[in-house]
């Protein structure tokens, strides 16, 4: 019999980090918590089948990835109005709230390479599967992203990519 | 500050997701095996239960981390921290302890329950609230009645212990035998049920 991690157990280890992501792609609403949401589910069906030795956190993100792009679909059926979002940083207003505009500003690609290599732990490798193009162009995306929120003053100048582990 | 500080969820976000979550595996028929934890007068016991009914009862002296390993092993390992599933036992179970309860009335998934170690579990409830009996008594009652080591066995591998009424099985010399929850859990129970121990 496997040794099989307790999905309970995933989801306190990983939740955190699968909502980073689907906040930083989608922004810190509603719309992330439906992605964070069919993320563990759509996991929590395939959790029995996974091969042994799978990276359970890059698979996540990547099923992270897969739930945001329909969330997105479905919100360009719905054709809701997206909140403006300021495209200057203001003042000494709270820095999360402020990340998080800053996110919303930067190109799409940009974006989810932030979001899947610094903030879900995924190598350029695996993040170029999942937005298309080269490796190399994946990490210049993410370096370009954050210089974009540099420019906005929110991160230190030591806020290197190394902001969390897992670059394998 | 760096980007993982500044995006870090608070708990209470990640809880309410969580409760979601429970709702929609459970909807979806994804959640093979719910569990919580219940505070009684003998102590944290866990519960776990199946979509058939409550499949195990632990106290916190098996380890319950070791309990919910071995229940993701035999059974799945889509297992989630979910108590509206048991809602219904965590009430009986409190009735029980207060004296309002004699009886349980919930499902059961006896699945874990195999073999011969299972027939002496599934007659464990012809032993009434309040009365006890030897293990000899219950080897005859399961049919076997030279089988009495494997009835102790049985007893002291009931995965639904409380529920299913091991603590009411004695020593022939009237002793109380071992039991899975402590020899304490076992006359306390006992004395609950105001059975002569």
């Amino acid at each position: 019999m496997s040794t099989r991690q307790l999905f309970e157990d995933v989801v306190a280890t990983h939740g955190a980090t699968v909502l980073r992501v689907c906040r930083a792609v989608l922004g810190p609403h509603a719309d992330a918590d439906d992605a964070w949401s069919e993320t563990f589910l759509s996991a929590l069906r395939a959790y029995p089948d996974l091969p042994a030795g799978t990276n359970i956190e890059a698979w996540l993100v990547t099923v992270a990835h897969r739930r945001s792009v329909d969330v997105l679909r479905g919100r360009a059926r719905r054709a809701a109005p997206v909140a403006a979002v300021p495209d200057t940083p203001h003042g000494d207003a709270d820095p999360e709230v402020d990340l998080w505009a800053a996110l919303a500003t930067l190109p799409d690609k940009q974006r989810r390479a932030v979001a899947y290599h610094h903030l879900g732990g995924l190598p350029y490798a695996d993040v170029a599967e999942l937005l298309g193009g080269t490796p190399e162009a994946a990490r210049r995306a993410a370096a370009d992203g954050i210089a974009r929120l540099r420019t906005h003053g929110l991160l230190a100048d030591d806020t290197s990519t190394d902001t969390r582990g897992g670059h394998r | 500050m760096n980007l993982t500080d500044l995006t870090a969820p608070g708990p209470h976000e990640l809880a309410a997701l969580h409760a979601r979550l429970e709702q929609a595996a459970a909807d979806a028929d994804l959640l093979d095996v719910a569990y919580r934890t219940l505070d009684t007068p003998v102590g944290t016991l866990l519960l776990a239960a199946t979509p058939v009914g409550l499949v195990r009862v632990a106290y916190e002296r098996e380890g319950l981390d070791e309990v919910l390993a071995q229940l993701a092993a035999r059974l799945s390992p889509r297992v989630l921290r979910a108590p509206a599933r048991l809602d219904d036992t965590a009430r009986e179970l409190d009735e029980y302890f207060a004296g309002r309860r004699r009886e349980f009335d919930v499902p059961l998934d006896r699945s874990l329950s195999t073999g011969f170690r299972g027939e002496v579990q599934r007659s464990l409830p012809l032993v009434g609230f309040g009365t006890t009996a030897t293990y000899a008594q219950v080897a005859a009652l399961a049919g076997r009645p030279a089988a009495v080591r494997a009835v102790g066995t049985a007893c002291a591998t009931n995965p639904l212990p409380v529920v299913v009424p091991c603590h009411r099985v004695l020593r022939s010399d009237g002793a109380l035998g071992g039991y899975v929850g402590g020899t304490d859990a076992k006359a306390a129970l006992l004395a609950l049920e105001g059975a002569a121990a």
